[in-house]
């Protein structure tokens, strides 16, 4: 039967048919859709597969681990940034290796439609020296989920699944299989005790097994090779795939590559067959480094490297056309009379009001920074706000807000939300505290995290016991209503705190207007 | 056959409903389809749009190529023009012609509807107007739906009137009849 599917759907399904047994994940474009479909699929739901959200990637990798551990099969997601918080549990799961099947997703968002950076994924498989899928289309996705936890399995190894925002929210008909039984509860017997004796001894079985993970990638279906007698070689990477047919249909030589590692094997015999090679991979250029290393210096390679194909953003089918020679078509210039329309805070967001309150006090110190963080709120650097001088990663506001006020900075204020300060900012907190530092906090609480749509906050109804815990000053925890009219006093509540020389934190709270209208909905029916 | 259309507006106009639509009249029709949307920080009041080919034939890329598309569907007029380099030269732009300013720049609004009205094709009408008086206030989307549909070619205009039918169905009867009065306006617009 075929269905209509995102590409993040499709991975959905495909975990649900093959047995998953929990999904463990924090929200995050381009990567969200996959635990969204999980918690409200019929069966998923009979099953009582685990799907609740986790407070990070960290604690989502590990608990997908442990589930791995206990024999039954877990998927972890994350948006690409999200492997960076996990990289210390992911990096160590290859060498624990796995006992359920593990895949670990990661939604790579080049062109940074919702991102702060387009690294990419692929790197974190080599660097963990496990396998890699990464599919072209919507079908490949579905079908490579079962084939990964199958490979899981046998090579008893976490898999990266790797995909990009055109393909997580890309919608295509996949044809969707038989629903498989859950894997029963099956503990591991074998040694997951990380001491250096035995992570030496565990580090080279990791290593033994990579001709073992190479010979997958020469055999895989996944990967293929289409000839057509041409002196250009392409080799066409996950979607990359695409916008090479789309423009030359079947009229090139193409190496597909959907399955890592790379085998030099196959890419020395393609090289040999042919004059030259462009390499197409939509993210930084990965396959290029890695070819150039294995053809020889003198053989003339292009991609991203060369200028052929842009060094920087999402492929489209015309910079694929361009670096393919094909001269552009007919089209209109780009129009005259056309301004930006970038994102903002809606009307009648709290976030809205925090940042009046703030600026409005702020306004009186000269030397003032506000650190920000990621969520809606980092809207409030731009107009009519420009409110924020940072914003770098989960959590960074409160911690690079202490280190300005170690330096001496004052006013140090840090903004973050309800779900980035459980996911990555208590720690930090917890350091301002035992420093004494001189910092506000903001932790504005719209009770949901809204920029990807509405989903449980890990903290809500926990926040000033959160940070009464961490040892803030009882006095010091303010909570405040971000409305206008309450305006004076959010002022004057911020002033003081400002003022006061050390860690205070002010929490307004009001619900996220979006997720306050579906409720109100929900309960009308 | 193949028929690339860039659904366009700003977030929270409702374009994603547009989409959902042609597709279940694609997949009903047992035409390929491919719909690339934006999702995430884009929503919030920025411009959005979305990319969906449908073809009898294999489709590859998620993405149009410019000069490719067949038809620009857009919820509002500068935003229709934000893809022009993407409109085929022989193709057409169906746009409400109301502007939605939430931005303190927006052009002229003179100077664009007369770089609207100086394209080769384009279909425009206040849609908002036509949807309030049509009863429905916010079909605004379905009037344009209807005003594009007999550019869709590869799908027939009953066949997104079924489409509609179904995609609304839960929501009622008069929901349904009140989208499709919407649906079948925009088409009349569209035949003047």
């Amino acid at each position: 039967m075929k269905q209509l599917l995102l590409g993040d759907e499709a991975i959905a399904l495909g975990a649900i048919n093959a047995g998953l047994s929990g999904v463990y994940a924090y929200p995050g474009t381009p990567s969200t859709e996959i635990t969204e479909f999980i918690q409200t699929n019929k069966v998923a739901r009979e099953r009582g597969i685990h799907s609740r959200w986790c407070t990070n990637e960290k604690t989502a990798m590990e608990a997908a681990l442990g589930m791995s551990y206990a024999g039954k099969r877990a998927l972890v997601c994350m948006k690409h940034v999200g492997m960076n918080v996990c990289a210390d549990a992911f990096v160590n799961s290859a060498i624990t290796g796995v006992n359920g099947g593990l895949i670990v997703l990661a939604a790579d968002d080049p062109s940074m439609h919702s991102s702060q950076n387009e690294q990419d994924s692929r790197f974190y498989g080599k660097f963990a020296l496990i396998p890699v899928f990464e599919p072209s289309n919507q079908q490949e996705a579905y079908d490579m989920v079962a084939s990964a936890f199958e490979m899981s399995e046998s090579l008893k190894v976490p898999v990266l699944l790797r995909i990009v925002t055109r393909l997580a929210h890309s919608r295509a008909a996949v044809e969707v299989g038989e629903l498989s039984a859950e894997n029963a509860l099956n503990p591991s017997t074998d040694q997951w005790v990380l001491l250096p004796g035995i992570a030496r001894k565990k580090y080279v079985d990791l290593l033994e097994k990579q001709e073992a993970f190479q010979k997958a990638s020469e055999t895989s279906t996944y990967n293929k090779k289409e000839s057509a007698g041409q002196k250009l070689g392409i080799v066409a990477c996950g979607i990359g795939y695409n916008y090479v047919k789309e423009n030359v249909g079947d009229n090139a030589d193409i190496l597909k590559v959907s399955q890592y590692p790379l085998s030099p094997k196959a890419i020395k015999a393609f090289a040999a067959e042919h004059e030259s090679i462009l390499v197409v991979e939509d993210g930084q250029p990965v396959v290029e480094e890695a070819i150039a290393g294995m053809v020889g210096a003198d053989y003339p390679i292009k991609g991203r490297l060369t200028g052929d194909l842009p060094r920087t953003g999402e492929l489209t089918p015309d910079s694929v056309a361009k670096a393919l020679g094909k001269p552009a078509g007919p089209a209109f210039d780009n129009a005259k009379n056309l301004a930006g329309r970038p994102p903002q805070l809606c009307l009648g967001c709290g976030h809205r009001d925090v940042y009046t309150a703030l600026n409005q006090v702020l306004a009186e110190y000269p030397d003032y920074r506000v650190f920000g963080d990621i969520g809606c709120y980092t809207l409030g650097a731009l107009p009519p706000f420009k409110s924020l001088s940072s914003c770098v990663d989960m959590g960074a506001s409160i911690t690079m807000a202490k280190g300005a006020a170690d330096a001496g900075l004052f006013p140090a204020v840090a903004i973050i939300g309800d779900s980035t300060f459980t996911h990555s900012g208590m720690t930090g907190l917890l350091d301002a505290v035992n420093d004494k530092s001189n910092i506000t906090v903001v932790i504005s609480d719209n009770l949901t995290t809204g920029m990807t749509g509405g989903q449980d906050s890990a903290g809500t109804n926990k926040f000033e016991a959160i940070c009464l815990g961490l040892g803030v000053e009882p006095e010091h925890v303010r909570v405040v209503v971000p409305l206008p009219k309450n305006m004076p006093e959010i002022t004057r509540i911020l002033k003081e705190e400002i003022e006061y020389k050390g860690v205070s934190v002010i929490i307004p709270r009001r619900e996220c207007i979006q997720t306050a209208a579906r409720h109100a909905r929900e309960k009308r029916k | 056959m193949k028929k690339d259309i860039i659904l366009c507006g700003v977030g929270g106009q409702g374009i994603l409903s547009i989409a959902t639509i042609i597709g279940e009249a694609a997949t009903e029709a047992g035409i390929n389809l491919k719909q690339a949307e934006v999702h995430g920080m884009s929503q919030r009041g920025g411009d959005v749009q979305s990319n969906l080919r449908l073809s009898t034939e294999n489709i590859y890329s998620d993405l149009i190529p410019q000069g490719g598309a067949d038809v620009v569907i857009s919820m509002e007029p500068m935003e229709s023009l934000r893809y022009l380099p993407y409109l085929a030269k022989t193709g057409t732009i169906v746009t409400s012609s109301k502007p939605f300013i939430n931005i303190p720049n927006y052009p002229d609004e003179a100077a664009l509807q007369a770089e609207l009205d100086a394209l080769p094709s384009v279909v425009k009408l206040d849609i908002e107007t036509v949807a309030k008086d049509a009863g429905n206030a916010r079909g605004a989307n379905m009037v344009l739906l209807g005003m594009a549909a007999p550019f869709i070619e590869i799908l027939t205009v009953e066949q997104l009137r079924k489409a509609i039918a179904v995609i609304f169905a839960r929501k009622g009867e008069a929901i349904v009849e009140a989208n499709l009065k919407a649906f079948d306006m925009g088409v009349a617009a569209s035949k003047k």
